[in-house]
């Protein structure tokens, strides 16, 4: 069983949701840069959550399904059509064998995620399926696809019909190309100027076209720190932004490095990531500063209605 | 050392650091390697993974499986801090772990070393002196970070330490060895970089099959020999 890859699409990858433990040797995680989506999708399809997905950009590829299959679409909407009919995301679909997959335009988000029921079949690196680019291992060979590439699809042993089950609304993330993103201080916050801490929540920032999966710059009025610091290199984190010499900021995003110099503002919350990460060039972003346990908060209340989604899945496969 | 200079902040929602200092030293370097160990030894509910820096730890974690597993407190940050707080408190000298000393061959002929006539003229030395300064020492792996397996060592003789360049080269070979400032490292792939490049290694510094993927590990130390 096999997906062929007729054109690759712009930045085609296999990621799961990333590779821990060898931060400490350079090893960043990788990984979806909206795990929600890639989540609710493996879930709805009944596979493991960590089950390794395609991410998409735009322009996306054109692949076609050597075998029956069910998938499902998730993250951006690239309006799908499988055999020249709109299929649309969060929902499972059958493909026949020879059916072809298309995406014809940019309808909201930039990184949309496919995933197929049983999984693909991938080697992992370091116990993950997820693509590091800079060292041109895991994933699908190390690299993005290209024209010609065929992937194989896990043998199901259970029907390749679709399921009308759906994921609750409330679980789907938001897009817009203008979210209010929650973060909390970083290490460095409160030596920004008091100007600057203000300014980091009060105007809009807009994502500068040299953003990609390591990291978003950001645009905007600058910010200062009250007094140089002497800065050494420590850990960093999906989601740290982190204050440049010139004043601007960026996001280190899922491919981010390991460790950086930067003075550290501010993180993004993990619940909100996807919604950073959905953003393209000249979007904009603003960003809400939130304290104490809120933002843990946040993530305990979303994995605890995942877990209700996780289990009417489960329900509803055993019940057949 | 000083436990009221520590500084531990949360690294996003998922993440702590434990900020020991802002300096570059090898006895506060060693405290942050052994508490990362000493973490990942002792593990908790909902660990997923400790990184040393020079003079830091930063524990990774799944905070809805720390706040499941400690309910009591308010956040899973809270639960974290005092498990490295109490892991802090057990940390003495005996701790540190013995550290292997690495031999590194160094090609220093002309092709290799890109930037060795720009340090010699900087610096008012000869080529021969600044390759006799740079592998009379050996040098700390501080930490690890960049790009897999580039290393952070130091520290470099002050007669040779030199800047990094004004604008980053595009592209330099893998096994390049450089200086920024009394920083050392090898670039372990081929990499964009803005060091300042003295020589090359043949020496592979990352093999991802292996699984030990790096060459080096933070508080390794390594001797570069001069190829003939």
């Amino acid at each position: 069983m096999s997906i062929l890859v007729q054109k690759p699409g712009i930045l085609t990858t296999v990621q799961d949701l990333g590779r821990f433990g060898y931060r400490r040797f350079g090893i960043n995680p990788n990984g979806a840069m909206d795990h929600i989506a890639m989540r609710l999708i493996n879930i709805l399809l009944g596979n493991d959550e960590n089950e390794a997905v395609l991410e998409m950009h735009f322009p996306a590829p054109q692949l076609v399904f050597e075998s029956d299959a069910v998938f499902s679409l998730g993250g951006a909407d690239f309006e799908a059509e499988l055999d020249g009919e709109q299929v649309g995301n969060w929902r499972q679909i059958a493909a026949k064998k020879g059916d072809v997959l298309k995406f014809a335009g940019k309808i909201a988000g930039n990184r949309s995620y496919l995933a197929v029921k049983g999984g693909f079949k991938i080697n992992p690196w370091l116990g993950s399926a997820s693509t590091n680019a800079v060292a041109n291992i895991g994933g699908f060979d190390g690299r993005k696809f290209e024209s010609g590439d065929r992937i194989e699809i896990n043998e199901q042993l259970i029907s390749t019909k679709a399921d009308p089950r759906q994921i609750s609304a409330s679980l789907i993330p938001v897009y817009s190309k203008f979210p209010t993103v929650r973060i909390i201080a970083g290490g460095e916050f409160a030596d920004l100027t008091g100007e600057s801490q203000d300014a980091l929540v009060k105007q809009n920032f807009t994502i500068s076209n040299a953003s990609n999966r390591m990291g978003f710059r950001l645009l905007g009025y600058p910010l200062a720190l009250a007094d140089p610091l002497e800065m050494i290199s420590a850990a960093t984190n999906y989601g740290t932004i982190q204050l440049l010499p010139d004043g601007q900021l960026i996001v280190l995003m899922a491919d981010g490095q390991t460790a950086g110099g930067y003075p550290r503002v501010a993180h993004v919350v993990s619940r909100d990531l996807p919604l950073l990460a959905q953003l393209g060039a000249n979007d904009k972003v603003a960003f809400h500063l939130i304290t104490g346990h809120e933002p843990e908060d946040l993530a305990v209340e979303f994995e605890r209605e995942l877990s209700f989604f996780r289990i009417g899945c489960r329900l509803q496969a055993n019940l057949k | 050392m000083d436990d009221e200079t520590i500084r531990i902040f949360p690294l996003g929602d998922s993440a702590l650091t434990v900020e020991f200092s802002n300096t570059i030293s090898e006895p506060i370097n060693k405290k942050a390697i052994a508490l990362a160990n000493r973490i990942e030894e002792k593990s908790f509910p909902g660990f997923i993974e400790s990184v040393p820096a020079y003079a830091s730890t930063t524990i990774f974690y799944d905070l809805v499986r720390v706040r499941k597993h400690f309910p009591d407190l308010p956040t899973a940050f809270n639960a974290v801090k005092d498990i490295a707080e109490n892991v802090l408190k057990t940390l003495d000298d005996s701790d540190e772990s013995v550290s292997r000393t690495v031999e590194i061959l160094v090609h220093f002929d002309a092709t290799s070393a890109l930037d060795l006539a720009h340090v010699s003229e900087a610096r008012g030395l000869t080529p021969a002196q600044v390759i006799e300064i740079f592998t009379s020492r050996t040098y700390r792996v501080f930490m690890l970070g960049f790009l897999p397996g580039f290393t952070y060592m130091g520290e470099v003789d002050d007669r040779i330490a030199t800047p990094r360049k004004e604008s980053p080269r595009t592209m330099l070979p893998k096994g390049s060895v450089g200086v920024a400032g009394k920083q050392t490292g090898i670039y372990s792939l081929e990499s964009p970089g803005g060091w300042q490049i003295l020589g090359r290694t043949d020496v592979e510094m990352f093999t991802p099959a292996a699984d030990q993927p790096t060459l080096l590990q933070p508080g390794d130390e390594v001797r570069f020999i001069a190829a003939s």
